[in-house]
């Protein structure tokens, strides 16, 4: 809908993308090269990296990367290029005439050997310990290039003092090869803007605003930057050892809740192929492991579109019926964490316009301490509730202090994806060849409504699943129930349905053309605040966000690396599990009608349910002090 | 800091924008003439003019901190730079380096107690065919002794 060209940065940085024919003999507008000894012919404007990646022909990168926009200051891509007096990054070398490229000559060796040695020489390598270990970008250089020894020294001791005020992202700058990936992530690709170079010359390092810890700036604990990284600079917050501690813990009863994205993607860190989901097999593994009970999250998932689908009607009858001016719509999700900090901090005069809905892990915490302690007759106190997430910034959110409203902490500790793989590996066990397996009792299964969640658009698909269907009784006219306006990864989604025919109760809603709003990545995110802010969005109804590009499975949680590409796969993976599961509509999972018979006896948004599932913001603003 | 001195503050940077522009090359026009009214940018200015130029706050103090002649604390009101490479060095730099810090009581990198003259290094000034040489604000004095250069620092209000 919205294209935007991202008109901060300068063009000589802008991201440089070259769409590809098939055949590119088809088109004008192409040039040939030589490169090595092989003839080829690309569009005009590709850079020899593309060209060489295109053609098989292997060019070590570093500060590379497929989501971010071209820097080429690390330097280890270079190439020799005929005529030219320097050796040239290939990163950044766009083919614009017919030139002779030589990737492999003894002075393209020495060179890239020697900006390996310069760049292990500013590296604090203690590679045991390192949790990257065995999937470090430099790490590989190192060996690919046959660096037997430290040609200009090593960092012997750390030199930086490691940031750990954040509940969710370390900073370790004493691993930082100043690639300035983790800038580009955060100022271009999420535009958040915490991180950037600061000083100059030797002296230069990725720094925040005056140096501030990390939790005192406006970082969202996105984590994307943890994604980008190529070292171990940056990295999450891991808890498995008080998880590990909790399980060994024979008077705790530990319970494990999996959200939908990690599944779709665990597989990858045990040299799966992406794009295949290991549901089944995790439950069994993480058994295994010691957890006492293994649920679902996208139990709470189903519970967050009733809530929040209640909450929208509420909205939309105040509005259209009450003609109450004071109501706030659209109305935007709420189960982002890093979304919910992004408004907290750049937008916190429309704070009100966000679901006051929980986020499916805080409401599952919620429950396990009240209803399922009830249930089960434990006492809550013994109770260790950990989230399995794609997400960095979960870890942050089980750690506001608004979240103990069961009368403890909702949820004791968020894991991501690639800390959970860490324990499943530590306990021994190959996560593939696992047996599958059900989850447990009394959140049994969900529906595929809950599963959707973890791609962008998902949300919005559910809700709108539930939400038409409620209004007019009948399916939503939509093949198969597949949104197809909800999917995909467009930056900005837009679309609409008609209300028609409604029942008795929703007869105000009658003509009503629901509109909706899906963006993801908070570079998306502000693109619609924008809008919002020039009154483009006053006939819009609901706005789905997602802090991380693509979703949940694009997440600052999810294994190492995560490109385009992969999180395609992962939304397959999703949409295909999805389309395997008997119920596909959160209103026909019967353990939420159950939940509602039973424990949350007022309803939707009753005050039960206001108590446990609903949250408040605070106004946190962005300027720094 | 006063409300009423962010506001002034704040109007002062929205004139500046306004007569430089919002592109990202005006920037340093900007931050310059900040640093020479205030003599430092303050954090509250750094964020006020990424406000402005609707760029983030850290991109800001990424550029302040990259260049030598613009901070971020207060100095005195008068910067004396002395030229720190090699040719004025030679030139007998050190010499003039301990009678300045002599005579004013403070080592290079410290600001007099009455606030008037800031003392720093700084790297080549391009005079090294008439070493020492020294920056007083914005003007270059070269062929320095120990006796000029005091000399010029009396001068200095």
């Amino acid at each position: 809908m919205v294209k935007r060209e991202n008109e901060r940065i300068p063009v000589s940085q802008q991201a440089h993308v070259v769409d590809k024919p098939k055949d590119l003999t088809n088109i004008g507008g192409t040039v040939s090269v030589q490169i090595n000894e092989k003839k080829i012919t690309v569009p005009l404007g590709t850079t020899i990296l593309e060209a060489c990646q295109l053609n098989q022909i292997h060019i070590p990168t570093l500060c590379h990367h497929p989501d971010l926009c071209i820097a080429g200051v690390c330097r280890v891509c270079v190439v020799e290029v005929e005529k030219m007096r320097t050796l040239q990054t290939a990163c950044s070398f766009p083919i614009m005439s017919p030139i002779k490229i030589k990737t492999s000559t003894e002075m393209v060796r020495k060179a890239r050997r020697h900006i390996i040695d310069l760049l292990l020489s500013e590296h604090y390598g203690e590679c045991y310990s390192c949790f990257r270990n065995g999937n470090c970008e430099l790490q590989n250089l190192a060996k690919e290039y046959g660096v037997d020894n430290y040609t200009f020294g090593h960092v012997q001791s750390p030199r930086y003092e490691v940031d750990n005020s954040s509940a969710a992202v370390v900073r370790d700058m004493n691993k930082c090869v100043l690639c300035k990936r983790c800038v580009r992530t955060c100022i271009d690709f999420q535009e958040v803007g915490v991180l950037e170079a600061i000083d100059r010359g030797h002296d230069t390092h990725v720094g925040t605003f005056l140096d501030k810890p990390l939790a005192d700036v406006v970082c969202i604990n996105c984590g994307q930057c943890i994604n980008r990284c190529p070292t171990a600079a940056l990295r999450a917050n891991d808890p498995s050892d008080e998880i590990w501690t909790a399980i060994d813990d024979p008077k705790k009863h530990v319970v494990i809740q999996t959200a939908p994205s990690p599944r779709a993607a665990i597989g990858e860190e045990f040299g799966q192929e992406p794009g295949k989901s290991f549901t089944g097999e995790l439950n069994t593994a993480l058994r295994r492991i010691g957890f006492d009970r293994v649920f679902d999250t996208n139990f709470t998932a189903d519970l967050t579109i009733m809530e929040e689908g209640t909450e929208l009607l509420t909205r939309l009858k105040k509005a259209l019926v009450d003609k109450d001016q004071s109501v706030k719509l659209p109305q935007f999700t709420s189960c982002s964490p890093g979304w919910v900090k992004y408004i907290e901090h750049f937008y916190p005069e429309y704070l009100d316009y966000l679901s006051t809905a929980k986020s499916p892990q805080q409401m599952f915490g919620a429950l396990i301490k009240t209803f399922y302690a009830k249930e089960e007759n434990i006492d809550p106190a013994d109770i260790v509730t950990v989230a399995l997430m794609p997400c960095a910034a979960k870890k942050f959110e089980c750690n506001r202090p608004e979240m103990y409203d069961s009368g403890f902490k909702d949820v004791d500790y968020g894991l991501t994806t690639r800390e959970m793989a860490k324990m499943i590996r530590e306990a021994g066990i190959y996560l593939p060849e696992m047996p599958k397996s059900q989850f447990d009792d009394p959140f049994g299964d969900a529906s595929g409504a809950g599963l959707i969640f973890g791609a962008t658009g998902g949300v919005m698909e559910a809700a709108l699943r539930t939400a038409y269907e409620l209004i007019t009784g009948r399916e939503v006219p939509f093949e198969n129930l597949i949104i197809e306006p909800c999917r995909g990864f467009e930056g900005v989604k837009q679309a609409s349905v008609k209300l028609e025919n409604c029942v008795e109760q929703y007869k105000f809603l009658e003509g009503v053309e629901l509109k909706f709003v899906v963006a993801h990545g908070t570079a998306n995110a502000k693109i619609v605040m924008e809008m919002l802010k020039n009154g483009e969005l006053n006939d819009v109804h609901f706005v789905e966000v997602m802090a991380c590009p693509g979703g949940c499975l694009g997440g600052g949680g999810q294994p190492i690396p995560t490109s385009a590409e992969i999180r395609k796969k992962r939304a397959e993976a999703i949409y295909e599990e999805e389309a395997t599961l008997p119920i596909r509509k959160s209103h026909e999972n019967t353990h939420v009608t159950y939940l509602y018979e039973k424990f949350l006896t007022d309803g939707p948004c009753g005050k039960l349910s206001h108590k446990l599932l609903h949250t408040h913001y605070v106004k946190r603003g962005k300027y720094i002090s | 800091m006063l409300v009423l001195e962010k506001n002034a503050l704040s109007e002062e940077i929205e004139s500046l924008v306004n007569q430089f522009g919002k592109e990202r090359s005006a920037l340093l026009q900007i931050l310059q003439a900040i640093q020479r009214k205030h003599k430092h940018i303050s954090d509250f200015a750094q964020q006020e003019v990424a406000r402005m130029m609707e760029i983030h706050p850290v991109e800001v103090n990424s550029v302040v901190s990259f260049y030598s002649f613009l901070c971020t604390q207060p100095k005195g009101r008068n910067i004396v730079r002395l030229c720190q490479t090699i040719s004025c060095d030679m030139a007998g730099k050190e010499k003039v380096e301990e009678t300045v810090q002599r005579e004013l009581g403070i080592k290079f990198g410290q600001t007099t107690k009455d606030k008037r003259i800031t003392l720093e290094f700084t790297n080549c000034l391009g005079m090294c065919d008439q070493g020492p040489a020294m920056l007083v604000n914005e003007k270059v004095y070269t062929k320095l002794d120990p006796e000029t250069a005091i000399n010029i620092l009396n001068e200095i209000k």
